[in-house]
């Protein structure tokens, strides 16, 4: 990754060319997209089908930047303590204790005991505010739409302003704002006020040739016509209206694992034998496994 | 390229500045339906701004990544930017043609004109007479595809006045509470006001949210009577808890309309909604519809764990084996399913449609929905789900 001299922040080509080194390829709208995220300043919302790379984005930014990356998995009822902060209570219950019998006979200025309470030292950073306080860093919000519209509300002001506020500390604003990467499976429709402070980034399946490429990038030695097999044959699932269409990353599982049974092509005993690393319902399997010589065949 | 884009654009020489035909742009798009916000135009003017503005993929990009919010927006959005930037470049001089067609008024047919007062009562007897001797109580209970003009219009005010309670479900969040694990931070606050002296320990426990709620409202032919009430049904409770409740249309197609239900205003969210709904009073492909909704929404959010009800006389043209195959999968992923059939409440009914029959088995519940009365069960039902 560091072979490549030129600045990956200096035109969406360089980052793309940055982004391929690792191993993640960008089409024009998506390095144009990260690309603005970072001159910007903007958070990126990547919305799409599961599996079309959107989480991996964020690790190959990260890659390429050399930062740090931190990542938030949403689920439905996270709060602040668990996203932002929180209190190291027990080792303050133990600060308490020691300034009680150190005090003597004497009373405890309760201000003073409060402000030692209240300290940097027990402030346990959760990931945003690790985001916020990491000088380079990527910070993945991973799957928003889990989440609750408290929690988008709340996210606001930490996307706008890099900066938090902790009320017995004051405001924590981040020297260099961390990248963030928001990404939704659009299993609810999130709020237009956060999509506003983004930038809109929707995800496709990638075309043929991008998904052969995509497996040679992640498969070194991965057999040429075995990878256009795998894709092509992909890329039929997807049109065959299962329950859920195969994703990039699935694409990469069923190589994989063709690859580990010894299969130097694919066919229909081969295919068979991983399906299960490419579809995730018994109806699709099923559906499948019976019209397998057809669809090997197209 | 680069210089300041950002700024009051001077009409002067054609093609030195951009700025205008680059708003002029955002205007159109404004025009096509997408919700262009002045925050959005300069942040589009500020990634040109860090992009080449006379390349044309970068002003692609540039435009779709700060002016799109939305995978509707993007055919509407790419084909705004054809018309905008192809034929001569730069844009801005070139002639716009907005080619939408003004919404046809379908909810009209629906609804007869019921504007306060009269002007369309059909037959000899003066419905205003009988609609004031019938009186809440008999309206209630009253057939909906049965009512006169005035009695529909009274029928509105009665489902407007409806205050339905949503169901509700543990959430992972917590809160103060008087039972549950302890809190921490409560008892050190606590703690701290007595000199560090622990008196009680503070609680927290889970709190409850609502639970979602997804209506399905068939629009086909055969429920054309009752569509209007159920859809003003539909809107009430949107209205009641905007963020948890998505309502559908199912006819040949399927139709999401919670975004138009959430407006305040019924007879205008109505008319939003119908100009939504491209299949009124067609036909069902019930399965086939069903499929679609479990599929895009279903499985994906919308229906995991929430109440789902489905309003359809289970006329399916269609193979009823779809049907059965959509409903098993929706059992699985919702909370509690119900069906609510107008013709259920009639004498002599029985579930013997096609479709019903095939649904039957996965049901949590089948109610009729043929009057007031039956829809304030169902808000019941819901209720205790």
């Amino acid at each position: 990754m560091t072979d490549r001299p030129a600045d990956p922040a200096a035109s969406p080509a360089a980052l793309a060319a940055a982004l391929r080194s690792t191993g993640y390829l960008a089409d024009d709208g998506l390095a144009t997209a990260t690309f603005l995220a970072m001159r910007m300043n903007r958070p990126l919302f990547c919305e799409g089908e599961p599996g079309t790379g959107k989480t991996a984005l964020a690790q190959a930014l990260a890659q390429v930047l050399g930062a740090k990356l931190i990542r938030l998995q949403c689920h439905d009822g996270i709060d602040a303590s668990q996203a932002l902060y929180d209190w190291d209570f027990p080792r303050q219950l133990l600060h308490l204790r020691a300034l009680e019998a150190t005090a003597g006979s004497g009373t405890l200025d309760t201000d003073a005991v409060e402000a030692s309470l209240y300290d940097p030292r027990f402030l346990l950073a959760r990931p945003i505010l690790e985001a916020l306080q990491t000088a380079p860093s990527v910070l993945l919000i991973d799957e928003i739409d889990r989440a609750d519209d408290e929690f988008e509300a709340f996210l606001l002001e930490v996307l706008t302003e890099h900066a938090v506020t902790i009320p017995e500390i004051g405001e924590v604003r981040a020297t260099t704002p961390p990248l963030v990467v928001l990404t939704s499976n659009r299993t609810r429709e999130v709020h237009d006020a956060l999509k506003r402070r983004c930038l809109y980034l929707w995800l496709d399946h990638p075309d043929l040739q991008r998904e052969i490429e995509i497996l040679h990038s992640r498969l070194p030695g991965i057999p040429e016509r075995l990878a256009a097999q795998v894709a092509g044959a992909v890329r039929a699932l997807r049109q065959a209206d299962l329950l859920k269409p195969p994703g990039v990353a699935e694409t990469i599982d069923w190589a994989r694992a063709l690859q580990l049974v010894g299969a130097s092509h694919l066919d229909v005993d081969s295919a068979a034998a991983t399906l299960g690393a490419v579809l995730k319902y018994r109806e699709d399997a099923d559906r499948v496994r019976k019209q397998l010589d057809s669809l090997l065949a197209s | 390229m680069t210089n300041s884009l950002i700024g009051p654009s001077g009409p002067d020489p054609a093609d030195a500045d951009p700025i205008e035909g680059l708003v002029g742009f955002t205007v159109v798009l404004r025009s096509a339906g997408l919700a262009v916000t002045t925050d959005r135009v300069v942040a589009f003017l500020s990634a040109l701004d860090a992009l080449d503005v006379t390349s044309r993929t970068q002003t692609y990009w540039a435009g779709r990544l700060t002016l799109c919010s939305d995978p509707d927006d993007l055919p509407r959005y790419d084909r705004a930017f054809e018309d905008w930037f192809t034929p001569p470049r730069g844009g801005g001089r070139t002639r716009i043609v907005d080619e939408r067609q003004p919404p046809p008024p379908k909810l009209a047919a629906l609804t007869p004109s019921t504007q306060e007062g009269d002007g369309d009562e059909e037959g000899d007897q003066p419905t205003q007479v009988f609609a004031r001797a019938s009186g809440n109580e008999v309206l209630r209970n009253r057939d909906l595809a049965e009512l006169t003009p005035a009695e529909r219009e009274h029928l509105r005010r009665l489902l407007a006045l409806l205050r339905p309670d949503m169901p509700t479900r543990r959430s992972r969040r917590m809160r103060p509470s008087r039972h549950g694990p302890t809190d921490p931070g409560r008892t050190l606050r606590a703690a701290l006001r007595d000199q560090g002296e622990m008196r009680e320990l503070r609680r927290r426990d889970h709190s409850r949210r609502p639970r979602r709620v997804v209506l399905l409202v068939d629009v086909s032919g055969s429920m054309e009577p009752y569509a209007d009430a159920l859809l003003r049904f539909a809107h009430v409770v949107v209205r009641r808890s905007p963020g948890t409740v998505e309502a559908f249309t199912l006819g040949t197609r399927l139709t999401r309309i919670t975004r138009e239900l959430r407006m305040r205003d019924a007879d205008r969210a109505l008319a939003a909604a119908g100009r939504a709904i491209p299949d009124w009073s067609g036909g069902t492909r019930l399965g086939e519809v069903m499929r679609a909704f479990v599929d895009r929404w279903g499985q994906r959010g919308a229906a995991r764990r929430s109440v789902v009800v489905v309003f359809s006389d289970g006329w399916e043209r269609g193979e009823t084996d779809v049907l059965g195959v959509q409903m098993s999968r929706l059992h699985r992923l919702a909370h509690k399913l119900v069906w609510v059939n107008p013709h259920a409440g009639k004498d002599g009914y029985a579930p013997v449609q096609g479709g019903i029959v095939a649904a039957l088995p996965y049901l949590d519940d089948l109610l009729a929905g043929h009057s007031l009365a039956t829809l304030e069960e169902l808000l019941e039902v819901v209720r205790d789900a």
